[in-house]
């Protein structure tokens, strides 16, 4: 292999979510390419759920399921150690994203080979794994589809399950084009747009690297704490390659991945596909316990990984963010999601639960945090479909509430002195209805003076900041009556004349 | 049965005649609801922006407010979903005897359409509204009260009003309170997809339970010269005459003033 | 060696974290299993089980006696134009000589590259699942490694009318966790690009199901 090791962008240095949102606001394609993308996702999920009659009951055993599991974290983790133990997999821990990656380059440098294929993970996106492995002069070759078009785009991931959900099938035939020559087998000679056509491309370009590769990384969906099997549940048979062929296989699994028995798979594996792709089932879905002799890869290196969930896990309101099973639901029918698309959140976890989650794993209980991580918990109209949609009943609005309050009230979050002030005199004004009833006075003064000149509607000028100007930017606002109710109420009596 | 209106403090600053929709209607009814002078707001920017500790003493004075009546009419379906399901939170946090306080009020509260269609089980109104009307579930009443098709069953119930389908209803506007300011154009976006929505709907009037939802798509509505008028459920329900055809979105009874604020009129306005 | 001491420190820091995190002690609530277990008695599985799987894109032909089954086979194979088949060491499918396909048997065991250039492959099951339209592979004595499913472009799976079970749940209690599964639903597929489902990418890009009973 001759191709210089690349290094990935990362999300480091994103602006504050509502500068990001704005900037990409501004990208019509990428905003029809969403919308089109969530609203096909959506219908195909409400039709499958629908099928189900008992999926409201399967929402909470999962979400019980999936509680009792955090409740009894610690010791379930040691036995899934000793499971894996016992079935010939080797079990690692890892404190935080650096020192899972020294485990991953330790085992590939142990092989003696310098790439490694992946299955589609967000584990390994959220500790930067590629990266780790380029420094240490190793490429890492993503196999699922949507991560293959990120990779090859010199781009990032913008969706949990469909990372590339921002391109169109003419963005991805470019970008094929011009990059699958520099790191293996081109593109096609006259390779077409259609969706089957691009896939063809990825399947012809992705054969040589399954068929060399010694050493494949893959996340887990599930991980059973009895008896040590782990699952990966996908769609292109990418995740069969590299969990079968390879000589060595190297799983990093998220702590909260657990689930206690082997019969707990009776509720996720209903739950997540429909949440997820809105399929009854997903194509492949592999489970592996150890080792097996003759069958698959002959070394099995299960990674766990903390990387700040016991920071999640610490706080009572947040921790329900730990059942979370990647499925994206949440993202599909958010409708800040819809229009800004997942970059702007500044996060390999975008969407609502990103909103959660990312200030949570990084630190927001604890210490205080930047201003992009403290703008997210406030990246939401808390319209609550995600609640709706969470197959483990993850109340993210209120969350979302919660952690706002540690950003305000905790001082985790750079101050704006301005809102502080709004809210207390609005606070300090609404304590007494008498001031309420002062100020409604006034501003109807004022509103009487203006309606009785000539014109219907008050000109601000043009630039207006704060949280005023945000208003009029697009909006008008209606000018304040004459008469409050209060004082109408008592100065009629309640209305007698009505 | 004691009844007492809880008008919220947006309600009370801004669309006055919503309330005295609300009174209207009852009065109709046949039933009279008291205003209790000593209620202010239910703490909910506060609560949902991140100030929790500011809205203990809001949270308090409703109880206060609103110890002692049999049902609290609330024109406007997140307050009400504030009251319910959030107050407790927030008396928790405050401890003492608040959180006994809450859980006495909070369930005596409802949502209009909750109170006619539950309480008084009523549909019919006896209102009178010749015009197409399209209605926009708001997000906490779809969501956190559950109000179900209630608002419908009303609206269908009024004389002369056509009740027509808003594509994409159960999508968010955009409002989201203090968030319609700290993502100022992400919720304009998402706005202007719902007067998109209302336009395809072919809809004269855009109806719905909430004046705070409501004036952020009025707003955009005005500001884009599109020629619809929002307006409460209350305010439909009042209503025994038919609407003035002037192109504002103002809600209100007769009368009621049709001032905007905002940016330079467009070139329609001034035709 | 360095890696070991360092694995032992952290995962005792790791699990003091998580303990001090639970300090609050939660209680959650008992998991209720009330989710239903079975299909409705009455609904015929095997109908459901063709249906859904060939909403998959999947090829499912339902045969009730060994004529049909040869005459079937035969035409699913000539139809996908496959010669050359490989099969499991344990496969006991002898109608499978029959067809006029060249059959290779996976022993002694075949590498990488000679499955590779085998275009099909041929295995029984382990139970099927009506309600998802799911095969399980088990990497029994008819299923073989589970690369022998993986690189051939087509596969012909049989499945028994006695191993369909109903549903998700069935499936699970029936299965052992200590053999690696693979749960098939349709030939290989994406939704990658704009969310449009496109058949075949890297698993077999054709599965034909003979259903038999």
């Amino acid at each position: 292999m001759t191709a210089a090791v690349r290094r990935e962008p990362t999300f480091v240095g994103m602006p504050p979510f509502p500068e990001a949102a704005e900037a990409e606001l501004a990208n019509p394609v990428q905003r029809a390419n969403l919308r089109a993308a969530t609203h096909t996702i959506r219908a195909k999920r409400d039709a499958v759920v629908a099928e189900l009659p008992d999926w409201e009951l399967l929402r909470r055993a999962g979400e019980a399921i999936k509680d009792d599991v955090l409740a009894r974290l610690p010791g379930l983790l040691e036995h899934l150690e000793a499971a894996v133990r016992a079935a010939g997999g080797v079990v690692h821990w890892a404190r935080d994203a650096a020192e899972a990656n020294a485990i991953v380059v330790d085992i590939v440098r142990a092989e003696g080979v310098d790439e490694v294929v992946k299955v589609k993970s967000m584990a390994t996106e959220e500790i930067e794994l590629n990266n780790a492995l380029a420094e240490a002069g190793i490429h890492a070759w993503e196999t699922d589809l949507a991560q293959l078009i990120v990779q090859l785009g010199d781009d990032l991931p913008s969706h949990i399950v469909v990372p590339a959900i921002h391109r169109n099938r003419a963005q991805i035939r470019e970008i094929f084009v011009r990059e699958m020559g520099r790191v293996g087998r081109p593109a096609p000679e006259r390779l077409s747009d259609e969706p089957a056509a691009l896939a063809a491309a990825a399947r012809l370009h992705l054969r040589e690297k399954f068929l060399r590769a010694k050493v494949a990384v893959s996340g887990a969906n599930f991980a059973i704490a009895d008896t040590g099997t782990v699952c990966v549940v996908e769609s292109e048979g990418n995740g069969r390659m590299c969990l079968t062929l390879p000589e060595t296989l190297i799983t990093v699994l998220g702590v909260e991945k657990l689930l206690p028995t082997w019969g707990d798979l009776e509720v996720f594996l209903q739950l997540l596909p429909r949440s997820a792709t809105g399929e009854r089932m997903n194509p492949y879905t592999s489970m592996w316990t150890g080792i097996t002799p003759g069958d698959g890869p002959r070394e099995f290196h299960l990674i766990l990984l903390d990387n700040g969930r016991s920071d999640v896990l610490s706080d009572p309101v947040g921790r329900q963010a730990l059942r979370c099973i990647r499925c994206a639901a949440c993202l599909n029918v958010c409708p800040v999601y819809e229009r800004t698309g997942g970059h702007a959140y500044g996060s390999v976890y975008p969407g609502p639960i990103g909103a959660i989650l990312t200030p949570q794993l990084r630190g927001i209980a604890r210490h205080p945090v930047d201003a992009q991580t403290a703008s997210l918990p406030f990246a939401s109209s808390l319209c609550g479909a995600c609640f709706d949609a969470c197959p483990v009943r993850i109340d993210i609005p209120e969350v979302l509430v919660h952690l706002r309050a540690q950003v305000v009230d905790g001082g985790r979050g750079p101050h704006d002195r301005a809102e502080d002030a709004g809210m207390k005199t609005l606070r300090w004004m609404f304590e007494k209805p008498w001031r309420i009833g002062f100020a409604q006075h006034v501003a109807g003064v004022g509103a009487h003076f203006v309606r009785h000149g000539v014109i219907g509607r008050v000109p601000l000028p043009k630039r207006v900041s704060g949280p005023v100007g945000a208003w009029f930017a697009d909006r008008d606002a209606p000018a304040p009556p004459a008469e409050s109710f209060r004082s109408w109420y008592k100065r009629t009596e309640g209305g007698r004349e009505l | 049965m004691r009844l007492a209106l809880f008008i919220t403090c947006f309600n009370d600053t801004l669309f006055p005649e919503t309330g005295a929709s609300v009174v209207r209607v009852l009065r109709r009814l046949g039933h009279e609801v008291e205003f209790p002078y000593d209620q202010v707001c239910c703490g909910q920017m506060h609560f949902n922006s991140g100030y929790r500790r500011d809205a203990v003493p809001l949270v308090r004075s409703f109880v206060e407010a609103f110890e002692g009546y049999d049902a609290v009419i609330v024109p406007s379906g997140s307050c009400t979903a504030m009251v319910r399901e959030h107050s407790a939170t927030v008396a928790r946090t405050a401890g003492g005897t608040l959180p006994e306080g809450v859980a006495r009020v909070a369930p005596k509260v409802y949502e209009l359409s909750e109170f006619l269609v539950d309480v008084l089980g009523v549909t019919d109104v006896g209102a009178y509204f010749p015009h197409s009307v399209a209605y926009h579930p708001t997000c906490h009443s779809l969501r956190m009260l559950r109000v179900g098709d209630r608002p419908t069953r009303l609206l269908r119930a009024v004389r002369g009003l056509t009740l027509v389908d808003l594509p994409r209803a159960e999508e968010c506007c955009g409002f989201g309170g203090t968030f319609a300011v700290k993502n100022a154009p992400t919720s304009a976006a998402m706005g202007d997809d719902k007067v998109s929505a209302v336009l395809e709907s072919g809809a004269q009037v855009l109806c719905a339970g909430d004046n705070s939802c409501l004036t952020h798509i009025g707003g955009l509505v005005s500001r884009q010269h599109a020629g619809v008028r929002v307006l409460h459920l209350a305010d439909i329900l009042a209503r025994t005459d038919a609407l003035p055809d002037v192109p504002v979105y103002r809600p209100g009874l007769p009368g009621a003033s049709d001032l905007v604020v905002g940016h330079a009129p467009g070139p329609e306005a001034t035709r | 060696m360095e890696r070991h001491e360092a694995d032992r420190e952290a995962r005792t820091v790791v699990l003091d974290r998580l303990r001090a995190a639970l300090d609050d002690r939660p209680k959650p609530p008992p998991v209720r299993r009330t989710y239903r277990r079975e299909r409705p008695a009455g609904l015929d599985p095997v109908a459901r089980f063709a249906a859904r799987l060939a909403d998959y894109d999947a090829t499912v032909l339902r045969v009730h006696d060994t004529r049909d089954l040869l005459l079937g086979a035969s035409d699913l194979l000539r139809r996908a134009g496959v010669t050359r088949l490989v099969v499991p060491r344990g496969n006991k499918m002898a109608w499978l000589n029959r067809l006029g396909a060249e059959l290779v048997v996976d022993a002694p065991e075949l590498s990488r590259d000679e499955i590779g250039a085998i275009d099909a492959v041929a295995t029984g099951c382990a139970l099927a699942v009506a309600e998802t339209g799911t095969i399980v592979l088990d990497t029994g004595p008819d299923q073989g490694r589970r690369v022998l499913t993986l690189l051939p472009d087509y596969h012909l799976c049989v499945v028994r009318a006695d191993q369909v079970v109903g549903t998700v749940p069935e499936a699970v209690a029936r299965l052992d966790p200590r053999r690696p599964q693979t749960w098939i639903s349709g030939p290989s597929a994406t939704s990658d690009i704009e969310l449009e489902r496109v058949m075949g990418v890297h698993g077999p890009r054709t599965l034909h199901v003979l259903l038999i009973g």
